[in-house]
């Protein structure tokens, strides 16, 4: 397991957190539990299974959705 | 192409903007309705392009966004020919999602100035032992780092080589330098005005004390109550409820005008955004001000509280008492004083410190049995003197006598608000000490506003003697005060305030008085940056700064009101808008729209006057 934190670009609209939360749990191997969507800092942070997925993927399933992610940085848990 | 197309999302609505004006201009000048006409169908197009995209990919993930209520009102109007509804609509959403964003950015920027303090690069030694400048990403524990006069430590760490002099103010608020040589610590985020050194890392990224601090603060701002969850929930069905409620409208009246107006009305809008964007801007008047507010739950309990409890050494005084009378009741003074000073050295209790400090160096004894009464003292015994260092409590119990005499001096030391410690050598009383610790500055003006600001009750409460805590007392107009009181003394009136219903807040420096700080409805940690005070408190005033209270329970009860305000406006403006849908014949979905961006800029631009927040 690996924990991320994304840093997107700005969010303002009121159902984009909705939305980047729905790309994000239905990705096969995320810990939906441990997701944590900061609206205000416009940040993600959470834990995957980096054998299941890869951060390229994330990255692609948020840029997908219409959001830019600035920057990503992963930790070991 | 998609990536494009949200980029652009700003520019395609001031294109949108400016066809629809052209469109109206063609209109009213040259009477021309097929010109009109496909200028606004142009703009409707244009404008749809980022909505729908965001719409379908929101769909697709099984979510019914307020992109796919708008644009399937666009299509609607579309449906009935209606171009001037499609492409207002259109433009106003993309006009509002973009000034939104704007007057976002401001609210948030005070927390933004304090992320952007982190610094970015090191310079770490190599393999070769050369210096290179890295990203500080790159930087591990164990790392060799290098500062440079005027740079940024870039991560918490020990000073292996060098000398200088860093500004702390970025952690502790105190911007005079601290003098840092070999083995000093030094924090990530804090400025080497002079000299330059070579550190080892101890910590780095998120687990330096400003990475902390920041991710606090982060967490705090976007930290919801159970209200906002509540919303959030609310929110979630709602959107889909209106989607369906505006078919069977569509089905049962077969007009699609109404169908489509509901679906632009129905956008929660304003109620999602009404209360994070106060509780942002709040927090952010905070941090600006050197107060950590810990989240919206915290601004709402602590705006709520009646009763403050405060500790006195440290948060009501500075915390570095002072020798201030001395009585001696014995020929050798010499002798008694160097056993109490050995006695105390042992200790790191303050009055301790304070005892060794106006003493200074004596003759060096071993100490044997040193023996720690809790609340009372040191007994301990020294070439078989058997020595008890305390207070009269503490005599008491070890059967010393205190004539007529001394007990008039300890009154009389009491009265002039100092702290007792008395001195026995084998049974007979020696010195009697009288220690103050100067209260700090500007607290009875202070405590003054936080009762203007409707605290009921200004309690103090404290391991001294009663009639010392009783001259502070009265001093700076405390309406309780308490003396004697050990540190699970302290937790237990706390509790007997809340069990009798009351609200309290509790405002220590976070040193032994943890306990206390937890169980308060708000525990407010009077912090120096350490990572214990900074942890177990609501809110945490950097710098220990007192002049910062008023100032911080002001915030927190201006962001609750706040919220509120947002709430109702934005449950009023859905309310008003469904009943002129009803009642009256000039709603449309163009006004619909307008309102409903509206009201989002209005919570927005209510919420952004807590940034400008002052305590009158």
């Amino acid at each position: 397991m690996k924990k991320v934190t994304i840093q997107l670009e700005t969010l303002a609209c009121p159902s984009c957190v909705q939305k980047i939360e729905k790309a994000i749990t239905s990705l096969n191997g995320v810990n939906n539990d441990s997701l944590q969507i900061l609206f205000n800092a416009s940040k993600a942070k959470f834990e995957f299974n980096d054998e299941l997925l890869t951060i390229e993927e994330i990255e692609a399933a948020i840029g997908k959705m219409g959001y830019e992610v600035k920057k990503s940085q992963v930790r070991d848990l | 192409m998609q990536q494009f197309l949200f980029k652009r999302k700003n520019h395609i609505a001031f294109l949108s903007g400016i066809l629809i004006a052209l469109a109206f201009i063609i209109k009213f000048l040259f009477k021309n309705d097929l010109i009109f006409e496909i200028l606004l169908v142009i703009a409707s197009v244009l404008g749809l392009l980022p909505i729908a995209l965001q719409a379908y990919q929101a769909l697709r993930v099984k979510l019914v966004s307020i992109d796919v209520l708008v644009t399937i009102a666009v299509l609607g109007a579309f449906a009935i020919k209606n171009f001037e509804e499609s492409a207002i609509v259109t433009f106003l959403f993309l006009l509002g999602a973009y000034l939104e964003q704007r007057t976002l950015n401001k609210t948030r920027s005070a927390i933004k100035e304090l992320t952007e303090l982190a610094p970015d690069s090191a310079f770490k030694q190599m393999e070769n032992g050369e210096f290179k400048e890295v990203d500080v990403d790159d930087v591990d524990v164990g790392d060799i780092l290098l500062v440079k006069t005027g740079g940024k430590v870039p991560v918490d760490g020990a000073v292996i080589k060098g000398e200088g002099y860093i500004n702390e103010a970025s952690i502790t608020g105190e911007s005079l330098p601290v003098t840092k040589q070999e083995s000093s610590l030094v924090y990530a985020g804090t400025i080497l005005e002079n000299g330059t050194i070579q550190i080892v890392a101890n910590r780095v990224g998120e687990d330096t004390t400003f990475g902390k601090i920041i991710e606090l603060v982060e967490e705090a701002q976007d930290s919801k109550s159970a209200a906002e969850r509540f919303i959030d929930k609310f929110s979630k069905y709602y959107t889909p409820v209106v989607l369906i409620l505006a078919i069977v409208v569509w089905i049962f009246t077969k007009n699609i005008e109404l169908a489509i107006t509901i679906l632009v009305l129905g956008c929660p809008g304003a109620l999602v955004i009404g209360v994070p964007v106060s509780n942002v801007a709040g927090i952010g008047n905070g941090a600006k001000h050197g107060i950590l507010l810990k989240g919206s739950e915290v601004i709402k309990d602590f705006s709520s509280i009646d009763v403050m409890v405060f500790d006195k050494t440290g948060t009501l005084t500075i915390g570095n008492p002072q020798v201030s009378k001395v009585s001696f009741y014995t020929n050798n003074k010499a002798d008694a004083l160097a056993y109490l000073a050995n006695i105390e050295k042992e200790s790191d209790h303050p009055l301790a410190k304070a005892i060794v400090e106006y003493i200074g160096d004596t003759k060096q004894y071993s100490i044997e049995n040193t023996e720690v009464v809790k609340g009372g003292g040191i007994i301990a015994y020294i070439d078989n003197h058997k020595i008890v260092v305390g207070n009269k409590a503490l005599m008491e119990n070890e059967e010393i006598g205190l004539n007529e005499n001394v007990l008039s001096d300890i009154r009389d030391f009491e009265e002039s608000g100092n702290s007792i410690v008395l001195t026995a050598i084998d049974g007979n009383l020696s010195i009697l000490m009288g220690i103050r610790d100067e209260i700090r500055p500007n607290v009875k003006e202070n405590l003054q506003k936080l009762k203007n600001l409707g605290v009921k009750n200004l309690v103090v409460l404290s391991g001294d003697n009663q009639t010392t805590v009783n001259v502070i007392a009265k001093e700076l107009g405390l309406t309780e005060a308490f003396g004697h009181m050990l540190p699970e003394d302290k937790s237990a009136y706390i509790k007997k305030l809340q069990e009798e219903g009351h609200k309290v807040a509790f405002v220590g420096d976070g040193v032994n008085d943890s306990p206390s700080l937890a169980l308060a409805d708000i525990g407010i940690a009077m912090g120096s940056g350490t990572d214990v005070a900074i942890e177990t408190s609501d809110v945490v005033l950097m710098n220990s700064d007192f002049n910062k209270l008023p100032h911080a329970l002001g915030i927190a009860k201006a962001t609750s009101n706040n919220m509120l305000q947002n709430i109702l406006i934005a449950v009023g403006v859905v309310l008003i808008l469904l009943a002129s849908l009803i009642f009256s014949n000039w709603m449309n979905v163009s006004i619909g729209m307008l309102v409903h961006e509206g009201s989002i800029l209005v919570v927005i631009l209510n919420g952004m006057r807590l940034l400008r927040y002052r305590l009158k």
